[in-house]
């Protein structure tokens, strides 16, 4: 136990096939101390603490280059429980609680306080009786140890998130010879006061010689928690700085960060805001994992709206719900009339067209072909490219084909022919298509999700390229959901920001990173800013 | 607490209610056909060879395998051991026992398969385990159409099909070389005497809890009230007439007694918290180092062996069986009885099980007379109670699909708990 740190991770490489998301990263923490690690999504955040719990995807994809040093001893971690048996501990993001069983089987779950009785003996340990009452009294005192006052006989079905998220501290605190816990976002769900005590126990459990990794958006909390702070970028390190040595506007800057050029450039203009053309009220949105909880905010007719900010915090939710894609609640109006949600239907015939982030499970039908794409939701919600016989409806070929041809050349969509099919397509003309098959809708307002996801640099550039030039030319609105920043700042003319599922700011491109950085943690910039100068 | 949710508790018992319901119908329709203490009489005989089968279902359903469906398999590998106890002419008891013993294994190794095969389809455990049951019964017609009585000979009299090969249609127990009523008749006595002997053992140990302050002095006199009350009415000669007819088989009902130990005291062990964990949330279970498959394995053999057994008691309170088709509706009639007695596709309990034996069991009994001063035709009450079983199953997967959709809010609702 004389080492200095208790963990080091000394220049972890990992690759996932050609894609590198760790490189040469380091990590060390010290016994006793609360160790911030801040990152966006896609920094390398996860994949790290992957590395450090052995978890099978990272030994199923080649394993890490690397070492990992626990108590100044080299090591290799080979799966979750070895982890743990180590002395590292994980407090989920998402719970991992029995909802049918009561706190104290929660706690000692797999861990199990036993008397042996006769067979037992026979058939070894599984057969061995819970002794409740051992089991019980180790978890009243985990408990307290938290602050929690509830009773140990409650069962989790019902209780409070806040009370589950300290159930399962209470957990981890109570596997013997922890040495170190990691806490992955461990507020997103706790109400402001709840929040507050547990930073209190954080600091306690650090008191008592157990590090704690501290992963976290909210810088605030950071600063007020944390002993030292290291922030990844792009899958590298960044710096590991003191928290005396700085401050959240620091914080901020570093995590943003500038990525490279921007690569699509816009003549700057005046935002357009002559005429509102989708006014959004209060709109909440169910959607697993990209929440939306009360969010308003009017889209003005000619502009591009960017919407940004990390993942999971519900930036996805905003389209998706009010497509009505996902239960949607709120008011939503295009051009003055009411949108009613709830039928995905009524949002396509109002003439709302979108693109989703969801390319290959939403968005296309990959064993169709280009035209059948193109034309498929037209004919679907309008009825358009239809031959009408009575009851009947056929397929309009040529009027599909002619279409198809227009968008082809339109949009420069690179195949071999409209009836390519387009599961054939490169990632970045299988975008191209979504995009020609919204058009096709002739909708007066686009939603566009994640458009440049998972496809290649030139395509990035040919489809943002293709945004511009259809709200330039054509005129048209377009709300354009991304997680990368300077894509949103190369072509819209307000970014809106939100975090925890509610808008944080609408920022001009121009803004600093700083700015973006502490919007994303959900600070206000400007009131961040008043607070400091009082 | 006191508040009684009424809509709620008529919601989740709704495929019991309609049950009882079903059942007093039937049961007033048919007590000119056939008088009350004839239905007991009928109703212990039947409790007594299918309660330990059905209850052979509790461990996969908490184990959140839903019901085992595949029990099927484990009949199949007790009716293997019968053939060979009987070939070898062992009867009586020890055969009872020897054929009891030899299903161990042979009900453990397909069991082992079976939880193999159903970790590879987690979710569809339930069509998933009554396709293998169709599936192994082509095996196990390949094994005694073919291989048994023809590639291995086969020697006790009326084993073999006369004149052809292969095992004959109907293995016979009633005969020197066969086990007929080798527990039910170690030990019968009448009802009366059987609910002396039942209420004095539960009196003791009521009395003993009391005493030692394990049990509280309320609860223990209610049960002691319970019983002593159940004894007066008895004492009534009307009340008493009912159960003339009824013969306990003491030894059987113990062995289920005990079945019914069994399975609480294994949920109170290491290995019955993981069943629990396993059945609530396997992501969870896998994260605090419970080795998911593993457990499932055993669950689904623990439950084989078991219906093996529960299928030896069942043929040796028949006499005989079809060689068949005798495990052929094993899976459907316990999964039936046990979902009448209130249990889900993910909760299930001793009481549920013997609950819902009692009253599938009372509706077959009385359907067909009741059949017969509605219809004039017993098939028609025949065909009910066949209908209605698999409309019980089907209403209560429909039902917990229900209990699902309720749940569902508006988004803002979900969003702002």
């Amino acid at each position: 136990m004389s080492a200095e740190y208790v963990l080091e991770m000394r220049n972890i490489t990992k690759n996932y096939g050609e894609n590198t998301v760790l490189n040469d990263v380091t990590l060390k923490v010290r016994p006793g101390e609360i160790h911030a690690l801040l990152g966006e999504n896609g920094a390398g955040k996860s994949t790290l603490m992957n590395v450090l719990f052995g978890m099978p995807v990272i030994h199923a994809t080649g394993g890490f280059g690397g070492e990992v040093v626990l108590d100044g001893d080299k090591t290799n971690i080979t799966s979750p429980h070895d982890a743990m048996t180590k002395g590292i501990g994980m407090v989920h993001q998402e719970f991992m609680l029995l909802p049918g069983f009561t706190v104290t089987e929660n706690i000692k779950l797999n861990r199990e306080v036993t008397r042996k009785n006769i067979v037992s003996r026979v058939l070894g340990r599984n057969m061995e009786t819970l002794n409740m009452n051992a089991m019980s009294s180790a978890a009243r005192k985990a408990l307290d140890s938290v602050g929690m006052s509830i009773d140990e006989y409650t069962r989790v079905e019902g209780m409070p998130v806040g009370y589950m998220q300290f159930v399962e501290i209470a957990r981890e605190i109570d596997k013997t010879g922890i040495k170190l816990l990691v806490f992955d976002e461990p507020t997103a769900v706790l109400t402001e006061s709840e929040a507050k005590q547990l930073v209190s126990v954080m600091k306690a459990i650090a008191e008592s010689g157990i590090a704690i990794i501290f992963i976290t958006h909210r810088l605030d909390e950071v600063m007020e928690a944390a002993d030292s702070i290291t922030i990844l970028r792009d899958g590298k390190l960044v710096t590991c700085l003191d928290k005396k040595q700085t401050s959240i506007i620091e914080l901020a800057e570093l995590m943003i960060g500038r990525k490279g050029e921007a690569m699509v450039s816009v003549e700057p203009r005046e935002v357009p805001h002559d005429e509102t053309a989708m006014s959004v009220r209060d709109l909440y949105v169910n959607m697993s994992g990209e929440e939306v909880r009360g969010v308003s905010f009017d889209v003005f007719k000619g502009e591009i709206l960017g919407i940004g900010g990390l993942a999971g915090q519900g930036k996805l939710g905003i389209p998706n719900g009010v497509m009505s894609l996902y239960p949607s609640d709120g008011e939503v109006t295009l051009f003055g009339e009411q949108l009613t949600l709830g039928n995905a239907s009524n949002a396509l015939r109002m003439g709302i067209a979108m693109v989703s982030e969801d390319r290959k499970g939403v968005g296309l039908l990959l064993d169709q072909s280009i035209e059948d794409n193109i034309a498929f939701t037209a004919m679907q919600v309008k009825g358009e490219y239809l031959h009408k016989f009575g009851p009947i409806s056929l397929k309009d070929g040529a009027a599909i084909r002619a279409q198809a041809e227009k968008m082809i050349k339109e949009l420069d969509i690179r195949c071999f022919g409209p009836l390519q099919h387009s599961g054939t397509l490169s990632g970045g003309n299988q975008q191209k298509v979504c995009i020609a098959r919204a058009l096709t809708l002739n909708p007066r307002f686009l939603f566009v999700s994640e458009p440049t996801r998972g496809i290649d640099i030139g395509a990035k550039k040919l489809v943002l390229e293709t945004l511009v030039k259809l709200n330039r030319e054509m005129g048209m609105t377009i709300v354009m959901v991304s997680s990368e920043l300077q894509e949103l700042r190369s072509i819209c003319d307000r970014i809106m920001i939100v975090s925890e599922g509610k808008l944080v700011d609408i920022l001009s491109p121009a803004a600093s990173d700083a700015d973006f950085g502490l919007a994303m943690s959900g600070i206000k910039p400007d009131e961040h800013r008043g607070g400091e100068a009082q | 607490m006191r508040n009684v949710n009424w809509g709620k508790l008529l919601r989740e018992n709704a495929v019991t209610i309609m049950f009882i319901l079903m059942t007093a119908l039937c049961l007033i329709f048919s007590v000119e056909q056939q008088p009350l203490n004839f239905v007991l009489y009928e109703l212990f005989g039947r409790l007594s060879r299918n309660a330990f089968i059905v209850l052979a279902l509790i461990i996969p359903i908490v184990a959140g395998m839903g019901i085992n469906f595949a029990i099927t398999i484990g009949a199949m590998a007790a009716q293997i051991a019968v053939l060979w106890v009987i070939e070898w002419g062992i009867s009586g008891l020890p055969g009872m026992l020897l054929a009891a013993l030899m299903t161990v294994p042979l009900a453990a190794f397909f069991g082992f398969l079976i939880g193999k095969l159903l970790n590879k389809m987690k979710g569809q455990e339930m069509i998933g385990g009554l396709i293998l049951g169709y599936f192994a019964n082509g095996l196990y017609q390949l094994l005694f159409l073919f291989i048994f009585g023809n590639l291995i000979p086969l020697n006790a009299p009326g084993l073999v099909i006369k004149g052809s090969t292969g095992v004959a249609n109907t293995i016979d127990l009633s005969t020197e070389r066969g086990f007929k009523y080798a527990l039910d008749d170690l030990w019968k006595v009448d009802f009366g005497t059987a609910m002396y002997i039942l209420f004095g053992v539960l009196a003791v140990i009521t009395i003993i809890m009391l005493i030692t302050k394990k049990m509280k002095p309320v609860r223990g006199g209610v049960y002691l009230g319970v019983m002593a009350a159940a004894v007066g009415l008895y004492q009534i000669p009307v009340v008493a007439s009912l159960f003339s007819m009824v013969k306990v088989p003491m030894v059987t009902f113990m062995v289920v007694g005990v079945l019914c130990l069994f399975n609480t005291g294994l949920l109170r062990t290491r290995l019955g918290q993981q069943f629990r964990a396993v059945g609530q949330n396997r992501t969870v279970a896998n994260a605090s180092g419970i080795n998911v498959d593993k457990v499932r394995v055993i669950a689904i053999m623990i439950s084989t062996v078991l219906a093996g057994w529960g299928q030896l008691i069942f043929v040796q309170n028949m006499g005989s069986f079809q060689t068949y088709g005798a495990h052929e509706q094993v899976g459907l009639y316990a999964g039936a009885a046990i979902l009448v007695g209130g249990a889900g596709i993910r909760k299930a309990t001793n009481g549920q099980a013997i609950l819902g034996c009692i009253l599938f069991h009372l509706l077959f009994i009385v359907a067909p007379a009741a059949g017969k001063s509605l219809f004039g035709d017993a098939a028609i009450g025949e065909y009910f109670r066949v209908f209605i079983s698999y409309g019980v199953i089907a209403a209560a997967l429909v039902i917990h699909a229900w209990s699902g959709v309720q749940k569902k809010k508006t988004a803002k609702e979900a969003l702002s708990e």
